[in-house]
């Protein structure tokens, strides 16, 4: 079940150019704060264990007041410049983005959509992410249903995707590596299940990739194969998946064109492997209860040869 | 209120609560094993608002819109060209009609064939209300056509109606 074992969410990551930014905002935030609060005590520490002299010193005491007013003042706006400078460099950040990704969250699981001019160069992918290191990348985030939240915490802040309205986020990652992401808004039963497995890679393998889930699906190697082909195009599958390359054609659940290339079943719940496969299909409701994948009543053998199809589509 | 009747009456109040039933989402379709199986879908919350998203998935609305009708009959009101129960609204889904209506026999599951058919019961408020979506996935401007009184017919400009009376 803990397919994402090897990879740990960390907010205090710096593998993107925007958590580095927002990093380092929290470090001098961090260590301004510290050195006050270190100073307050002091003086509080100070004030209890000076002894009561019989002089009034009220004057003394006014000016170190005003001063303390006039530090605490220049501390607080020195801050309100640097969050707005770091906010800047936010913003500005990929202000020329090289890739467009459209990324819309359902109940619950990650539609992934590489956008290009090129309308035969466009593809949908399912509840992971591949991103190209050091290329900035623009990601708009659209809801099906019910509030949803995007979050790489590694790379970048945290959006909310609201049905109805469209926001957006970008990300430059820094470094490659294989990077968890969680929903990130309470989004009902199954949010605990619904990760989003971001991988960024060199461009080469990028551009390795993107040709790859550009293909159609590939054709079933083998009889068993073929069998779970015509399953998969003729019973309820096709009605909700898409298969690219063949008449499944449905677009409200995840694209199955490339399914055996990613590394887990139903965003995040299973590794993927041929058991899990089987077992997915076999019974939805057991890994991930109240999913929207019904239970399509196969025999055995039909059973395995969409797994048999399903394993071929890499 | 003395003391003692005031905790008489908060656990009363408790007792009452044993008797309020907390629905259970049925995502294992046992509701299809149940001998009544029309009552069992359609007065289930979870299957009505499953319906209504499969009603959408499924493009159901081509045809028939959001109730309202358009190349298909409306299914907001209480006119049925095949009947209006649970199982004939379901028969109709699975197998199709005359006249347009397709089957879906291969192209959704049988249980999702009976939440559709608790949702388009559901447009024209037939289930119990308990168990009627809170609020609608499309923009709806009417109430369902069943729950609307007769009105008498009002002349289309209020001149034509002077120009009557006179």
């Amino acid at each position: 079940m803990s397919a994402f074992l090897d990879t740990i969410q960390s907010a205090a990551g710096n593998d993107g150019q925007q958590s580095a930014l927002v990093s380092g905002l929290f470090s001098i935030f961090l260590i301004v704060t510290a050195i006050v609060y270190v100073a307050v005590i002091l003086f509080l520490l100070w004030a209890v264990f000076r002894r009561r002299r019989g002089e009034s010193r009220e004057g003394a005491l006014r000016s170190i007041l005003v001063g303390w007013v006039g530090v605490t003042a220049m501390i607080l706006a020195g801050l309100t410049i640097a969050t707005w400078l770091y906010d800047r460099e936010l913003a500005f950040a990929a202000n020329t983005p090289a890739l467009e990704i459209e990324i819309t969250a359902n109940q619950w699981w990650w539609d992934v959509r590489y956008a290009d001019d090129e309308a035969s160069d466009i593809f949908r992918t399912a509840n992971e992410l591949h991103l190209p290191v050091g290329v900035p990348a623009h990601i708009t985030l659209r809801s099906n249903d019910v509030i949803h939240s995007f979050w790489v915490p590694n790379l970048a802040g945290k959006q909310d995707m609201i049905p109805g309205r469209e926001n957006d986020i970008s990300i430059t990652p820094l470094r490659e590596g294989v990077y968890r992401s969680q929903c990130a808004e309470f989004c009902g039963l199954q949010h605990a299940r619904m990760a989003l497995d971001v991988t960024v890679e060199s461009r080469q393998a990028f551009a390795a990739w993107r040709a790859a889930q550009l293909r159609p699906a590939a054709a079933p190697p083998n009889r068993l194969a073929q069998l779970g082909q015509a399953i998969v195009t003729g019973r309820q599958c096709s009605s909700c998946h898409t298969v690219a390359g063949t008449s499944a054609s449905g677009q409200v659940a995840p694209d199955l064109t490339h399914f055996a290339s990613r590394r887990t079943i139903a965003a995040g719940t299973l590794m993927m492997n041929r058991a899990n496969i089987a077992a997915w299909i076999a019974d939805p409701q057991a890994p991930k209860p109240g999913n929207n994948m019904p239970k399509v009543t196969l025999n055995a053998e039909e059973l395995r040869a969409v797994t048999a199809y399903l394993e071929s589509l890499r | 209120m003395s003391s003692l009747c005031r905790a008489d009456a908060a656990l009363l109040a408790l007792l009452a609560l044993a008797g309020c039933h907390r629905e259970t989402r049925d995502y294992r379709s046992s509701a299809m094993a149940s001998a009544d199986r029309g009552a069992a879908f359609e007065g289930n919350a979870f299957h009505v608002a499953q319906g209504q998203r499969l009603y959408g998935w499924m493009n159901c609305s081509g045809c028939h819109a959001h109730g309202g009708g358009g190349m298909g009959p409306p299914l907001m009101d209480d006119e049925w060209r095949y009947g209006g129960s649970m199982g004939e609204i379901a028969a109709t889904i699975l197998d199709g009609r005359p006249n347009g209506m397709p089957a879906f026999r291969s192209r959704i599951t049988e249980d999702q064939a009976w939440q559709l058919a608790a949702f388009v019961r559901a447009m024209s408020a037939q289930p119990r209300q308990d168990a009627l979506p809170a609020r609608a996935d499309e923009p709806r401007n009417t109430e369902p056509m069943t729950l609307d009184e007769r009105k008498p017919i009002r002349r289309a400009t209020p001149k034509q109606d002077d120009r009557s009376e006179e």
